[in-house]
């Protein structure tokens, strides 16, 4: 089974043959979809009229590219927008979380961690129903209450980041607990040693080592608010991202403008990927 | 000094309390107590099951209740079995650069929204799609097929989804397993199938466990894929929620059916990890 | 005699029912190596640790230059420290590491690369400031943590048995050089260890400690000829014992009788024991003379005969172990590499013999007997 155990040579061959399935099966669609960006055709499909790059760049009808076409763009924007916020807020939290699970002892600490864990298996159209339905509980009470309608806690872009926040959280607290976790803490004693106070001390040696996994778990935080639909679909409001805007086109029907914007995403998303795990091997 | 530690801990805290409480624990409640109260006139509510009542009572809802909960458990299983050979393979008989290098394709295509793949998915199925010109081309079928719009289909997009939270944790836990343990196996007699049921499978327990927690946890909660994969009978239960919500503005009789798939989902994840004796903090933390 | 620079004044620490420090008072003179000896769990890193201030003491004070340090928090304490793995920053480079200390006081950069530069100078190391920590030696990384330490001109450094992690052909390195370095800067060392050869080739005074207490203060010669204690005589260097009781006691010499009936003559050196007290007398390997015929012994008060039980050789430490012929347990006997016993074997007929002024006799203490036994085991030689 493993190599230095020797397997009859048929059954080695269709095991590899599976495998070689399995990643044929994991390829073909992204294939397929970055393939028909090029198309020129209307449709994402057969026959294949040649080549083209007019899905990116054309600016007239029938055909206007991605660059061209404003509300994607917007979409894009809403998108780009909604990760760096939830990114930024989920690896503070997801810092501060750490912290307070790795270096304190109190009442409830089990309760707490699984509460943290919880998001991970609620489902995303739950958590987002629920975000929704206590979010208008508060604006309603507020707009009975003194008059004034609270814009934010209607479906809009806020309530997207709160409800991506909210899962994301967990997902970079653990990323970052992980690394934590291995930190030496007599290298913090060292600097207080030298002079440093407490705070000090985990500015300058736990932050720095801290440093891979802040970055990872940003860009993890990204990744995930850039492509979540669950959660979004219920709390968005007419300010889009790109996967929900993507969604309603794909529900009228598709063009290869669609495929051209899939690429795009998936160059941009492999790059992040790529840049972060060199990043990771490099410290 | 101690009082700078209690500081400490309460500037930490905050955040945890802040975020589990008005994220979490309170809309939670709030869509409960929503759940649970029935509309009688106009801003005019009283307390009452009606909404489980009708839950309970129209077929619809539970027949698709139940479907969708099987369908996930079909879909786990299979992406159980596919994914098993692949992470094996990846774990313990690819090595160097061949590992790391089929790792790493594994994980590239779930950098891409599930959107984008669920339309790759459109574009081979479809009618006029790639496979059902292939089809025409080999002469194999005399007109376009329609593959798109049924069970499989939708099965197929889920089991692709969720493989990528199946695998990594089962390459984890099994890359873990000295290889020398299983030569051991071998040597005291084992048979290929006895050091797999033996050896390797409760080995790999945690990773399975985990896997398939999650991949349950994301076909049931999945929107996208019953959509625009699944046919007319293929009604996916979190459409039933959406349409409640968005379409027919019934929140109460939507926040009833939210609690009923998080109550589903609950009972088998605590029912999966009290049968195989893990915890959640060990599959997931 | 300077002025003390580190008083510890009835030192004790608790935790909880446990005492891990108890009553503990030394004093350090300026400009010393001072070592700290015990086995592990012994007391010494908790004493390390108040020392440093990352433990406050249950009751007692510590003084550095006669002031109290107690309300002082750790990174405002004039001591450094050695950690046991070095805790050197694995994020920085040697600069920034050497630098660390001085950056948080607020000093100038140029000011600070010049003393980095010159520390690195004085441990032998000079222009590795851009490295990084993983691309030293062991060695260069315990010089490096070191001057990490000694660019705050410290009025004490601590060392918590920093040499730990080193193999052995290095260690035997580094304690030459730690001593170098000690006499070098001028500061005054604590140092930590189990290890005995460590204390003793480096430090101008060495204080054993067990089960959270001083046992004996001294220096090295102090402590391997005229232990203070049985625990002392027991863990600072090899010996052979025998428990009996004490059947003679005149003006310091005394005898005593095992209970296989082997009488040997002794020395309590002011221990004042009486006849019919239980005692333990330790003679170490090389206090006793061997010899091919009985008058070659014959003007020590101790003499016995017996048979080579087994031969270890190991260079300039080799040893003979003889059964006595009055039988009891095999004695460990020093073999002078003089060339005299080279042909030495097994079995072979000896005389040996030692004179009672090197024969340490305590009262028996079944506490620090076992103590002692325990930490052996585990105190290296």
């Amino acid at each position: 089974m493993i190599p230095s155990i020797r397997q009859p040579r048929a059954f080695r061959i269709a095991y590899r043959a599976y495998v070689a399935l399995f990643f044929l099966y994991l390829a073909l669609p992204l294939t397929v979809v970055a393939v028909f960006a090029f198309n020129n055709s209307q449709f994402p499909s057969l026959p294949w009229k040649g080549f083209t790059l007019e899905w990116f760049f054309g600016d007239s009808r029938p055909m206007i590219g991605v660059f061209h076409e404003r509300p994607i763009l917007r979409a894009l924007g809403n998108s780009g927008f909604i990760a760096v916020f939830v990114s930024a807020l989920s690896v503070v939290v997801g810092t501060t979380n750490a912290f307070l699970f790795n270096r304190y002892e109190f009442r409830f600490k089990g309760l707490f961690y699984v509460l943290m864990l919880l998001p991970l298996v609620i489902p995303g159209i739950v958590l987002g129903i629920s975000i929704l339905v206590f979010s208008s509980t508060v604006a309603n009470g507020v707009w009975d209450g003194i008059g004034y309608d609270i814009e934010a806690l209607r479906p809009g872009l806020t309530l997207v980041i709160l409800g991506q926040f909210s899962f994301i959280t967990t997902i970079v607290t653990l990323v970052i607990a992980a690394r934590l976790q291995k930190f030496d803490r007599t290298l913090e004693e060292a600097a207080l040693n030298l002079g440093a106070n407490r705070m000090t001390a985990v500015r300058t040696v736990t932050i720095p080592y801290l440093a891979p996994a802040l970055i990872g778990g940003f860009v993890v935080a990204f990744l995930m608010s850039f492509e979540n639909f669950n959660t979004t679909l219920m709390l968005v409001g007419s300010d889009a991202p790109l996967t929900i805007a993507m969604f309603d086109r794909l529900k009228e029907g598709s063009t290869p403008l669609l495929n051209a914007v899939s690429l795009l995403l998936m160059l941009g998303s492999t790059t992040l990927a790529l840049v972060m795990v060199l990043f990771q091997r490099k410290s | 000094m101690r009082a700078g530690a209690k500081l400490g801990f309460f500037l930490l805290f905050a955040p945890l309390v802040l975020w589990l409480g008005l994220l979490i624990v309170i809309p939670h409640i709030d869509m409960f107590l929503v759940s649970i109260r029935e509309r009688i006139g106009v801003a005019e509510y009283q307390t009452s099951l009606a909404n489980y009542l009708t839950f309970f009572t129209e077929p619809l809802y539970l027949v698709t209740f139940l479907r969708t909960a099987m369908m996930s458990i079909l879909a786990t299983a299979l992406t159980l079995v596919i994914g098993f050979p692949v992470s094996f393979y990846i774990a313990k008989i690819a090595k160097g650069r061949l590992q790391s290098a089929l790792f790493l394709l594994t994980l590239v295509p779930f950098y891409v929204s599930e959107l984008v793949r669920t339309f790759g998915w459109m574009i081979l199925l479809r009618e006029t799609g790639l496979f059902s010109t292939l089809l025409q081309w080999l002469g194999l079928a005399d007109q376009p097929v329609e593959m798109l719009y049924n069970d499989v289909a939708m099965m197929v997009g889920l089991v692709y989804t969720s493989m990528l939270f199946m695998v990594v944790p089962l390459i984890t836990t099994m890359e873990s397993l000295d290889d020398s343990v299983i030569e051991a196996g071998y040597d005291l007699g084992g048979s290929g199938f006895s050091v797999m049921r033996e050896i390797i499978i409760p080995h790999a327990m945690p990773g399975i466990v985990s896997g398939s927690i999650i991949v349950f946890m994301l076909s049931l909660g999945n929107y996208l894929t019953p959509t625009m994969l699944g046919g007319k009978d293929s009604l996916w239960f979190t459409e039933l929620i959406y349409s409640q919500f968005i379409v027919r503005f019934n929140w109460e009789l939507g926040a009833a059916f939210g609690f009923m798939l998080l109550f589903l989902s609950s009972l088998i994840v605590w029912g999966t990890l009290k049968l195989t004796g893990q915890t959640l903090e060990k599959t997931m933390g | 005699m300077t002025d003390p620079i580190l008083e510890s004044v009835s030192l004790s620490k608790r935790f909880g029912n446990f005492v891990a420090v108890d009553d503990v008072s030394f004093s350090v003179p300026e400009g010393s190596f001072f070592s700290i000896l015990g086995p592990s769990g012994c007391g010494k890193t908790t004493i390390m640790r108040m020392i440093a201030g990352f433990l406050e003491p249950t009751s007692g004070d510590i003084l550095i230059r006669g002031r109290s340090i107690l309300d002082v928090p750790p990174n405002k304490r004039p001591v450094n420290m050695v950690f046991q793995h070095l805790a050197l920053f694995p994020m920085m480079n040697i600069e920034g590491n050497i630098g660390y200390g001085l950056r948080r006081k607020g000093m100038e950069k140029a000011e600070i690369a010049a003393r980095v530069g010159e520390v690195l100078e004085r441990i032998g190391l000079p222009g590795i400031g851009k490295r990084k920590v993983d691309e030293l030696s062991g060695g260069q990384k315990q010089r490096v943590a070191i001057a990490r330490c000694m660019v705050m001109e410290p009025d004490v450094l601590l060392l918590d048995e920093p040499l730990g992690a080193l193999d052995l052909k290095l260690r035997e390195h580094m304690k030459i050089e730690l001593k170098q370095l000690q006499s070098d800067f001028g500061t005054t060392f604590i140092y930590i260890t189990h290890d005995q050869s460590e204390a003793l080739v480096m430090s101008d005074q060495i204080a054993v400690m067990n089960q959270g207490r001083f046992e004996q203060i001294g220096s090295g010669r102090d402590l391997y000829y005229r232990p203070g204690t049985a625990f002392v005589a027991g863990f600072v260097g090899e010996a052979n014992r025998w428990r009996g009781k004490v059947t003679r006691a005149q003006g310091g010499g005394l005898q005593l009788t095992t209970e296989a009936g082997l009488v040997i003559t002794g020395a309590d050196h002011g221990r004042g024991l009486r006849v019919g007290e239980e005692a333990e007398i330790f003679v170490r390997p090389e206090a006793i003379r061997i010899g091919h015929a009985v008058s070659d012994v014959a003007h020590f008060s101790n003499q016995m005969s017996g048979s080579v039980g087994s031969l270890l050789f190991n260079g300039a430490a080799s040893r003979a172990m003889l059964r006595p012929a009055g039988g009891g347990d095999e004695i460990e006997v020093a073999l002078p590499q003089s060339g005299e016993f080279s042909a030495l074997k097994r079995g072979d007929e000896v005389h040996i013999g030692w004179e009672a002024e090197q024969a340490n006799a305590f009262a028996y203490d079944p506490t620090a007997a076992a103590a002692t036994a325990k930490a052996s085991g585990t105190g290296g030689t």
